[in-house]
């Protein structure tokens, strides 16, 4: 009879940037049970609808989280826009596709070098995250920010990209394809690297779906749903695969999440191409009245907005479902039956961000 | 243990931030900005820190964690609050479960602002806080000797 | 079960379960539950996808009224459902696991909720 113990993991601990704690229910070695315990962050910024108008929520959701800031405040727009009728220009639509697809380029790198740094490879994090900086550096030329960018607005954007700067990024991104494919070739096909990754953290299309996984944890179990299908911005007019993987295990996300970084540079070339010369922003007047949500897909999943106004300055409810929230009932299920040492890893694999679940 | 004062150990701790501070503390340590070079290196054990970097706000649920994490730490230490929510609570000042900045729990040395705070100026924090520990750890020296 | 508008449909408390089964039996996925509050009254609101598919179907309750727990047929909603009761005070009855009011262990008491209508 092995001996049962309960190992507490978390809050702060080296592998995790952000405080999570798991109480692991352990059979010597083997994980029977993961029981999740959060609110580390909680900060309660859905009840601010009392005290900030609708249009200072939109600096408020971007700072749910500061690694997909911009989709945040570009869902929370939307939202709003849907229930006052905004006809959003054309040109702000292409600006938010670009400046999302890039939102989602730096987050992956992020969660490769996370990755790479949570199996101990120190070297590819650095690398992973040397790339991520380009990224970062054509943000802070295009916005002013590096993570925190405040350039939704209510009806449009606020920043234009004119055309030399949009295709110098082109330029830019395709000079990084290279060092891209020589760094993520590693994560696809070192032997340490797959050792620790396939068939680590089984999750059947099945589960997924009884689970309600999101996102990359939900194409890499071979289930085919990307909300960017949906049209929603400028992603009607482009022309782009789903990925999915048969792999269902960590290995399957990575592939996943890898083929999503070339994924995005090819949107953006695409966009750049195409995006039209009109306004930035529409002019929006009054106050909005009525409900609507919105679903749009953030890095790590499908996000959900739902916000609800009455008429006035300050809006009656405002929720976000974040795709880690949706992950969770997943990884407690990944994590059963797996060794304590992958725990780690596995938590990772899900892409977690902690202060987007919390809100 | 006389030459401890050169090379001071880093220990960041998550409390209610959005992330974004968080990702530049990591971006800090990366080859771009590299913090290292100043003698610095980043731990993941409070016992073998020397500069406690807190990104985000006080809650109820993580303040005994770092007030926890802070006494673990041997002293001399040097506390530094990166990013305005740090040291004010910031935007979410208003929010029903923030408490407000880290010096409502424990005593705070350096204060970097900045929504979110830029590397450059984490990078000052860092280097101010390497100043600080050495002044501490020589003040106790004369303590013990005198 | 009524049409409100494009997707979100009104629905009573007994229809509540058999919609779940029949969502759970066609393979949907559940995508999130909200609650808000307003007019005096609890909205419940729980979204299914399938596919592109969404589907959302709103309960109103009152205040005190309980709501049935849909957490032993989606396990998911275990998260969603102690955070309803926990920053609302939504009495969810029978839940799979209920965490007392310790999701998020915060200090306030239903913070969602104006003073008033406590």
């Amino acid at each position: 009879m092995p001996k049962r113990s309960i190992v507490p993991f978390g809050p702060q601990h080296p592998v995790l940037p952000e405080p999570i704690h798991l109480d692991l229910v352990l059979e010597d070695e083997k994980v029977i049970e993961a029981i999740p315990s959060i609110g580390y962050v909680h900060r309660g910024l859905e009840s601010l609808v009392t005290k900030k108008d609708f249009n200072e929520m939109v600096y408020v959701t971007e700072r749910i989280c500061g690694i997909c800031s911009f989709m945040h405040g570009m869902g929370y727009s939307m939202a709003v826009e849907k229930i006052m009728n905004v006809e959003v220009p054309r040109r702000a639509e292409y600006l938010r596709t670009i400046w999302a697809e890039m939102s989602r380029i730096h987050s992956h790198l992020l969660w490769l070098g996370l990755l790479a740094d949570a199996f101990g490879f120190e070297s590819l994090f650095m690398q992973s995250w040397r790339l991520r900086e380009k990224i970062l550096d054509m943000f802070e030329i295009s916005t002013g920010g590096r993570v925190i960018f405040s350039v939704n607005k209510i009806g449009g954007v606020l920043k234009d990209m004119p055309a030399d700067m949009l295709n110098q990024f082109v330029s830019i991104l395709n000079d990084m394809e290279k060092d891209l494919r020589a760094t993520t070739k590693v994560f696809l096909e070192d032997y340490t690297v797959k050792s620790r990754l396939v068939g680590v953290g089984i999750l059947t299309k099945e589960d997924a779906i009884r689970r309600g996984a999101v996102g990359p944890m939900m194409r890499a179990s071979g289930i085919e749903v990307d909300m960017r299908k949906t049209g929603y911005a400028a992603y009607n007019d482009i022309d782009f695969e789903l990925i999915t993987s048969k792999e269902c295990d960590s290995y399957g996300r990575c592939c996943v999440r890898i083929d999503e970084i070339f994924q995005s540079i090819e949107i953006i070339r695409q966009a750049v191409k195409k995006i039209p010369d009109t306004e930035l922003s529409a002019t929006v007047k009054g106050f909005p009245n009525g409900e609507a949500f919105v679903r749009l897909e953030q890095p790590r999943g499908e996000a959900f907005y739902y916000v609800r106004a009455n008429g006035s300055k300050f809006l009656d409810r405002m929720r976000v479902r974040t795709p880690t929230f949706a992950n969770l009932p997943a990884l407690t299920q990944t994590l059963q039956g797996c060794q304590f040492a992958d725990v780690p890893l596995l938590i990772l694999t899900i892409d977690p961000c902690i202060s987007c679940t919390e809100r | 243990m006389k030459n401890i004062h050169k090379s001071p150990w880093l220990l960041h701790y998550d409390g209610s931030s959005c992330n974004g501070c968080d990702i530049e503390v990591l971006a800090c340590t990366t080859p771009v900005y590299d913090v290292e070079r100043f003698g610095v290196v980043n731990t993941g054990n409070p016992m073998h820190a020397d500069i406690f970097l807190i990104t985000g706000g006080i809650n109820s649920q993580n303040e005994e964690v770092v007030r926890q994490i802070y006494e673990q730490m041997p002293n001399p230490k040097v506390v530094v609050a990166v990013g305005t929510c740090a040291c004010t609570g910031g935007i979410f000042k208003e929010c029903y479960n923030i408490k407000g900045g880290v010096d409502t729990v424990i005593p705070v040395d350096i204060y970097v602002p900045g929504c979110a705070a830029r590397p450059e100026s984490i990078i000052d924090g860092v280097v101010k806080a390497v100043g600080l520990f050495r002044e501490k750890h020589l003040k106790e020296k004369e303590g013990e000797k005198a | 079960m009524e049409e409100l508008q494009k997707d979100i449909y009104k629905i009573e408390k007994v229809e509540l379960l058999p919609v779940i089964m029949e969502k759970k039996n066609d393979y949907w996925r559940l995508l999130q539950i909200c609650c808000a509050f307003a007019d005096g009254k609890y909205e419940v609101t729980y979204s299914f996808a399938s596919g592109y598919e969404i589907a959302n179907y709103r309960l109103v309750v009152e205040k005190d009224e309980e709501v049935p727990s849909i957490s032993r047929v989606y396990k998911a909603a275990i998260f969603y459902e102690n955070e309803m009761k926990e920053l609302f005070g939504l009495n969810v009855e029978h839940m799979k696991v209920d965490l007392q009011n310790k999701l998020y262990r915060i200090d306030a008491e239903v913070p969602f909720m104006k003073e008033e209508d406590k």
